[in-house]
């Protein structure tokens, strides 16, 4: 209690505005927080929502980074919010913005359509050319086996690797980091027979030979994903596939 | 060949500044990068140039190797030669990045693959080096 009365500190978070219908562009408003060195930026921002201002919208719902809904732009750089310690931002301010590159619906919530329909395009779950009836039982795998994909496997989602992309910004039709990575999560994987499927979304020309490989989808990766890796080797694997098919035309190809 | 985006009203579409580049060391590195292509490449007109200068007679040859010893070209040749280091020590630390090496079951750690790259050019660098300074 002798806490409470004594000068709390605190700490400035200048986040993103928006109203559809009433602004035109976005603007920043100033909002004041206690500082506890255990809260992250999520906790500033429901802070802000339940005592000062009930009309800020944001996403999220997890708080222990595993939703990936929680994805902002934390001083420049794609963050989820519920990882970001205030503490790691002393003195402040903060600066709270939507995940960039992407449309803003209303304040810190952007729109999530196009990766939606781009995660849909890369056909990201098992295909088999002949499905086994359910009495045959699983298709079991190695350990090994399970290595060559597992660390694609991990994306959750969050889409910072879209907001770090400065490819996709410029280019709103590339496919982007996290759709590449799950599908060749999805073609690494020993029990999948879908990579004919999904070759036609990765080689198009918004698909991986967009990417320049600035690296920054990597950077940001909340989970260590490595999205340029998985896009860099997807060209690597097209470009043998390619030159295959050109040597041996009556099925050298995949 | 991509079609524009449609843009629902209501929504606010955010542009890409042409200063985005300068917003973190890690764009600024990728542009460099970027831009070491255009001094590689007019490094190799001026060395075009020079070939095609060789057949012309020893005179020719000599003046065009005079005019490369202007301060100006040999700032050029300078800043040349460290966007080519720059190029090619970036390039082969993505080699363990990119190229996948197995042997049997287990993967070759990526710091190996870049390893081995950098020892190859090594090598290769003072092969060439030994060939064109013996004589």
């Amino acid at each position: 209690m002798t806490e409470e009365t004594m000068t709390e500190e605190t700490m400035t978070l200048d986040v993103t505005r928006y109203r559809p219908g009433h602004d035109r562009a976005p603007r920043t408003q100033s909002f004041t927080v206690p500082y506890r060195k255990d809260w992250v930026v999520l906790d500033a921002l429901n802070h802000i929502k339940d005592r000062i201002d009930g009309t800020l919208s944001y996403r999220w719902s997890c708080r222990m980074g595993v939703c990936g809904s929680c994805g902002m732009m934390v001083n420049g750089v794609p963050k989820l919010t519920c990882a970001a310690f205030l503490r790691d931002y002393r003195p402040g301010p903060i600066r709270v913005e939507p995940l960039a590159n992407f449309p803003v619906i209303r304040d810190l919530v952007i729109a999530l359509d196009d990766f939606m329909e781009k995660l849909r395009r890369v056909k990201p779950w098992i295909i088999r050319a002949v499905e086994k009836p359910v009495s045959d039982g699983e298709y079991l795998q190695t350990p090994a086996q399970l290595d060559a994909y597992k660390q694609f496997s991990m994306c959750i989602n969050c889409m910072l690797c879209y907001a770090a992309c400065p490819v996709y910004g410029l280019e709103p039709a590339f496919v982007g980091p996290a759709a590449i990575a799950l599908a060749y999560r999805y073609n690494l994987d020993s029990r999948d027979e879908g990579y004919r499927l999904r070759e036609p979304v990765l080689s198009e020309a918004v698909g991986v030979w967009e990417c320049t490989f600035v690296g920054e989808c990597s950077v940001v990766c909340p989970k260590g994903v490595d999205p340029a890796a998985a896009i860099q080797r997807s060209k690597l694997a097209g470009a043998t596939d390619w030159l295959l098919s050109m040597i041996m035309p009556w099925g050298g190809r995949r | 060949m991509t079609v524009p985006r449609v843009e629902r009203p209501g929504l606010f579409y955010p542009k890409l500044p042409a200063t985005w580049w300068l917003r973190n060391a890690n764009y600024f590195r990728f542009m460099l990068r970027e831009l070491s292509s255009v001094f590689i490449a007019v490094f190799l007109v001026v060395f075009l140039v020079q070939l095609h200068r060789l057949p012309q007679g020893p005179g020719a040859y000599a003046a065009y190797l005079e005019t490369l010893r202007a301060p100006g070209w040999i700032i050029f040749h300078v800043v040349a030669l460290a966007f080519a280091l720059y190029h090619s020590v970036t390039w082969f630390n993505l080699t363990g990045v990119v190229q996948v090496v197995r042997l049997g079951e287990r993967q070759v750690p990526p710091w190996l693959v870049a390893g081995s790259s950098f020892a190859l050019w090594a090598v290769v660098s003072v092969v060439l080096l030994w060939f064109l300074l013996r004589g």
